[in-house]
This record gives C-alpha cells, sequence and structure tokens, in this order.
C-alpha cells in the first residue's frame, strides 16, 4: 500500500534510466542473479539426473536399498522434496528482493529529480 | 453429486457475470484473486484429466516409469517460479504476448503468439473433450448418454462459464475442482493403505510382484519398481530425457498457466500463489504413486484393460475399495476435473485472440467502442468451444489423443518459452528473433510428432516406420526454438527501440514500478 503511485503526467519519461543508474537496483540484479543462477543451474541438472541415471544405468538404480525400496523410487521421491526446498530458499531470498524494490520506488517516489 | 458441482458452478457464474463487466474484470478478474486462491486455481488448471486418470493408468501399466511422469510436472514450476512468473506480472496486461509486445514490434509478434497460443489450447483441449466423451460415456454406458452427448455437454457447460462469468468465475470453478480433486484422491490414497493395513513395506513389497497377463495370454510377475517397462531400448531412455525438456521447459510457456499471474495484485502475490500450488501439486503427484501402483496390485492389469482402459484406473480402484457410491464420486471429481481445465483452456485462447490478435494486430491497438475487446472475447469462446466440440466428435470415443497432449507441451517450450526468456534476458532479441522463434519452436514440434512414433507405425495413422524415433520432440525441437530465435535476431541486425526499452522492461520486470495495477471491484 505504502508503494508510490506514479501519476503519468509527470515527466517520468526517464524514470526508467533514473532507477537503472541507482545503486541499489544494481545490487538488486546482482543479488537476484547471485541466487537465481545456481538454483536454476541446480534444479536443472538434479533433475535430469533423473531420467538420465534411470535410463541409462536402471540395474544400478533398481538396487533395494529400504527394504523393497529402490535407489530409483527414492531418488524420484527426493526430487519432490528438493523442489519443495528450492522454492522455500527462494521464497526467502525473495523478501530481500522485495526491500530493494520498496526502497528504489520509494526513493523515486520522493522525487529526486 | 456431480449435478452439485454444476449448480454451484453456475451460481458462482451468474454471481461473477454481475461483476465481469470491465476488460480487467473479464480477463483478470480486476487482479484482486489472492496468493492462495490463485494457488489453488493454478494447480486445477494443472491437474488435468491426463494427470489424475492418465497418470494412475500409466503407473497401473507401467510401474515406476509411469511416475517419472509424476516428477516432471511439479519440477517443472520451479521454471515458473524462479524465472518466469514475476517478470511476467510486471510486464504484462493480459497474455503472454504482453511481454513480448513491451519492447518488441507489437503487430507481427502478437500475431505470432496468438497463433501458438491458439495452437496449444486447441489441441489440449481437444484432448480434453475426447476423455470426458469417453469417459462419461463409459460410465453412464447403462444410462444411455451417448459420447455425443456428453462432449456437447460439457462443451455448452464450459462455453457457459467462459463467455459469462469470464476470468472470475473461471477462478473459482478451477479452486473447487482443485479442492475436490484434491480431498478424492487422499480418500483414495488413505484406502489404499488402509488395505496393506498401513504398513508401506507390504505395500512396496506387493508392487514388486504384480501379475498380469500378457498379449499371448501367458501369466507373467513384474517387479512394478522396476524402471524400464514403458521406456524400452534402444530410444527409451533418449526419450524420458526428451519428455523431461518438454515437461520442465513446456510448462511455464502453456497459456493457461501463465494468464493465471495476472490475475493477481503484484508479482510477491504472483511468487506466493506459485508456491501454493507446488504444494498441491507435489502433495497430489506424490499420491499418484498409492493410485497407480494400488491399481496395479488391488485392481490390476487384467481387469482394468477389459473394464475401460489405462484411464478408468483410478475409479475402478475406487469401486474396488469402497464400492460403488465411491466410484461415482470419482468419477464425478474426473469429470470436473476435465470441465474445468477445458474453462481455462478457453479463457486463455480467447483473450490471446481478443487481446492480442484482434485489438492489437487488426485494430492496432484501439478499442474502437468501450467493451469491444471483451465482446470479441465472448464470441470467440463461444467459436473455440463449438469448434472444440465439432472435432472431438468428429473424432470419436476411441481416438487416442495423448500425443495432442505431447504437442501442446511440445509447442510451449519449443516455441513460447524460449522467446519468454530471451525477451526478458536478452538485450539484443528484437522482433525478427521473436518471429523466428515461434515460428520454428511451432513447426519443428509439431512436424517432428507428425513424423514420430505417435502417428507413424504399424496400424497408426501413417502406416510407415516413423522418421522420428521418439514420442517427445522436446530433445530437438526446444534447441531449434531457441536456435530460430538467435539466428531470426542475427540476421535482422539491431533494433535499437528495442534495445531502448530493455532499460525500461529490466527495471519494470524488477521492481514492479509501472505495473497493472490491482482494480476496486464496482
Amino acid at each position: 500500500m505504502s508503494t508510490p503511485t506514479l501519476n503519468k503526467s509527470a515527466s517520468t519519461a526517464n524514470q526508467w534510466d533514473r532507477v537503472a543508474a541507482m545503486d541499489e537496483f544494481k545490487q538488486l540484479l546482482k543479488a537476484k542473479a547471485a541466487f537465481v543462477v545456481p538454483a536454476t543451474v541446480f534444479f536443472i541438472v538434479y533433475y535430469f539426473l533423473l531420467p538420465i541415471s534411470v535410463g541409462y544405468f536402471p540395474k544400478f538404480m533398481d538396487k533395494r536399498v529400504l527394504g523393497p525400496v529402490n535407489i530409483a523410487y527414492l531418488f524420484a521421491l527426493s526430487q519432490f522434496f528438493v523442489a519443495w526446498g528450492i522454492a522455500w530458499l527462494y521464497v526467502r531470498a525473495a523478501r530481500g528482493f522485495d526491500g530493494y524494490a520498496k526502497r528504489i520506488l520509494e526513493r523515486l517516489g520522493k522525487g529526486d529529480k | 453429486m456431480f449435478l452439485g458441482f454444476i449448480l454451484v458452478t453456475l451460481g458462482i457464474t451468474y454471481w461473477a457475470a454481475r461483476r465481469s463487466s470491465s476488460a480487467g474484470a473479464y480477463f483478470a478478474a480486476n487482479r484482486q484473486i489472492k496468493a492462495w486462491q490463485n494457488g489453488v486455481a493454478v494447480a486445477g488448471d494443472y491437474m488435468s484429466a491426463a494427470s489424475f486418470l492418465g497418470i494412475a493408468g500409466l503407473i497401473a501399466f507401467f510401474g515406476y516409469d509411469g511416475f517419472m511422469y509424476s516428477v516432471g510436472w511439479l519440477v517443472a514450476y520451479l521454471t515458473v517460479l524462479l524465472v518466469v512468473a514475476e517478470p511476467l506480472r510486471n510486464a504484462g496486461k493480459y497474455t503472454m504476448a504482453d511481454v513480448l509486445a513491451y519492447r518488441l514490434s507489437p503487430r507481427p509478434v502478437r500475431a505470432m503468439a496468438s497463433l501458438s497460443t491458439l495452437t496449444v489450447s486447441t489441441f489440449y483441449m481437444i484432448a480434453q473433450m475426447v476423455g470426458a466423451g469417453a469417459l462419461v460415456a463409459l460410465l453412464l454406458k447403462s444410462s444411455g448418454i451417448s459420447f455425443r452427448a456428453a462432449v456437447i455437454g460439457v462443451g455448452v457447460l464450459m462455453i457457459v462459464y467462459v463467455v459469462f462469468g469470464g476470468m472470475i468465475a473461471t477462478t473459482w470453478v478451477q479452486i473447487i475442482k482443485a479442492i475436490l480433486l484434491m480431498s478424492g484422491t487422499i480418500l483414495l490414497s488413505i484406502l489404499v493403505l488402509a488395505h496393506f493395513g498401513f504398513s508401506f513395506h507390504d505395500f512396496f513389497t506387493a508392487i514388486t510382484k504384480v501379475t498380469y497377463h500378457d498379449p499371448k495370454g501367458a501369466l507373467i510377475t513384474k517387479d512394478f519398481l522396476q524402471p524400464g517397462l514403458r521406456f524400452k531400448p534402444p530410444y527409451g531412455a533418449l526419450d524420458l530425457v526428451s519428455l523431461g525438456i518438454a515437461l520442465i521447459f513446456g510448462t511455464a510457456g502453456l497459456p493457461h498457466i501463465l494468464v493465471r499471474f495476472y490475475t493477481v495484485p503484484d508479482a510477491k502475490t504472483a511468487r506466493h500463489s506459485v508456491v501454493w500450488a507446488m504444494v498441491l501439486i507435489g502433495t497430489f503427484y506424490i499420491m499418484t504413486t498409492f493410485l497407480g501402483f494400488g491399481a496395479a496390485t488391488i485392481v490390476g492389469r487384467d481387469f482394468i484393460a477389459k473394464n475401460g482402459g489405462t484411464n478408468m484406473s483410478a475409479p475402478l480402484l475406487a469401486n474396488a475399495l469402497a464400492g460403488s457410491v465411491f466410484f461415482a464420486f470419482i468419477c464425478a471429481i474426473a469429470f470436473a476435473t476435465i470441465l474445468a481445465v477445458v474453462a481455462g483452456l478457453t479463457i486463455s485462447a480467447s483473450t490471446s485472440f481478443a487481446h492480442d490478435f484482434y485489438t492489437n494486430v487488426i485494430h492496432r491497438g484501439v478499442e474502437r467502442q468501450p467493451g469491444e475487446e471483451v465482446r470479441v472475447a465472448r464470441i470467440t469462446a463461444f467459436v473455440v468451444g463449438a469448434i472444440a466440440i465439432i472435432i472431438a466428435i468428429l473424432l470419436g470415443p476411441n481416438a487416442n489423443v495423448a500425443f495432442l497432449v505431447a504437442l501442446a507441451f511440445a509447442v510451449a517450450s519449443s516455441a513460447n518459452l524460449p522467446v519468454i526468456v530471451l525477451s526478458i534476458f536478452w538485450k539484443r532479441f528484437n522482433t525478427s528473433g521473436a518471429c523466428w522463434g515461434l515460428g520454428i519452436g511451432l513447426l519443428s514440434s509439431i512436424v517432428l510428432i507428425l513424423i514420430g512414433p505417435s502417428l507413424m507405425g504399424p496400424g497408426k495413422f501413417f502406416p510407415r516406420p516413423p522418421i522420428f524415433p521418439l514420442e517427445n520432440p522436446g530433445i530437438l525441437s526446444v534447441p531449434l526454438g531457441f536456435l530460430g530465435a538467435w539466428l531470426g535476431t542475427m540476421l535482422a541486425g539491431k533494433e535499437p527501440q528495442a534495445e531502448a526499452k530493455w532499460t525500461e522492461l529490466e527495471v519494470r520486470a524488477n521492481t514492479g514500478l509501472g505495473a497493472e495495477q490491482a482494480t476496486v471491484a464496482h
């Protein structure tokens, strides 16, 4: 609710450039990339390990480790918890991103033109 | 039970129709949907009959390999969460093309994006309608309802929801359906476990000794936890990876999922709604373990094959565990599922046609009369629904439509996703790149499915050996989509306007500055 609403009649033509030049904005992009890039790479690698290992090493994946349950099933099940874990970490990290965005909009709203 | 669902949803439609007059209300529910509501609706949009009936059936018939599908359906949401949802919400208005048109030349880009959206939605919808018709015809064999009547019934109800209720009604239909689906699945899972005395050990031991008759009539015992019952050499492993690619990159390109992020007030709510959806979808797909393996062990492959085939696994399991009332309950849920998903597809198709194609391509972004865009969307919804009814009836109840779902995911991952990602993250990206990316992604998916084993082979549509060996074209078509986008960009030379607006898009996507605001309902 505290987000400043920018009225369009005011000369906001280069508000975009002003934001882009702010240090906070650069920090925001850096912080986002620092989380999103490794997280994305990790989940893609972890996910594709499953079809690759099941497809190419079915014997190994069929090893029974927990009574009748094999590695393949446990690995597949682990995907669910890993996905939830990454989502949880992201939501936590995103609170920081929201903070940056809020500060940026506030600075812009104060109108340091 | 099922009539109750229809009555409640029609009531909601009536209520929603009275507040859906403006475009913001009709297309985006005034952007006032709460995070949990949107999350449940996303889950509802996503957990189609293909997953409820289809995956349960795949696991019942092919064991572990069926469960591989379940994993991909959830993990795919990380792409949505980390890469697509928030920038999309901040930069767009009603459709995915809004994001592309933000800095690219609007008319060609919107025309192409609209074409790809309509392709995905229509194929997906026909698959659902045929499924619904076959299901109902099977369930109500005794009551004399034919396949044709069932398809028309689904189609007409869906048209009513979308034409009159718009996004508000569609959202609530999804929410109710998702809650029904979850409760049905939980109940069924508990019954399966109860059958094994709540012993996971006994349950999994039973899975390792599933017996059925092979086509030659010999009795065989298979370990259903063992991988490789469906995806066999020489191409099985590659097909698995290719399927994974289509799921992981396709979900974030499905138009009916993407439009949902415009119904919430801001990017933060969009993010939280993805998390809600992930909790529901993950729980649901873990439970497909009990549904699928339960059907394999308790009902048995032979019985299912004789009584309606793979898609009937879950309803037959309900029948075996708790009798005909529960059977009817599960069937009603399956039917509600189809209805809701079809409604979600229709609204995304009609929004794209009205907003992208009609207003922005034909009339260059100018509404000639107030309310024209909504009126066009309503007419489109009607037409799209009618076409889907006709095609579904022509295809008939025995059409194998699984490849249509594969096709929808292939197009979403090969055409839509590359251009969305590149337009958000690549400054040099231009109009020509977007058109090439969409065009090549669309074309390569369709061609590779046409020449693949879904349509070619003994007894198939083209009775010749398949030219492309994989059922899922993702492994080739996704790189082709990206390559097309890159090539198109490079061939066309720099587009100063697109690069100038890049800063604007970057600021807007990351801070929400200038993003569409929620409107107060009147």
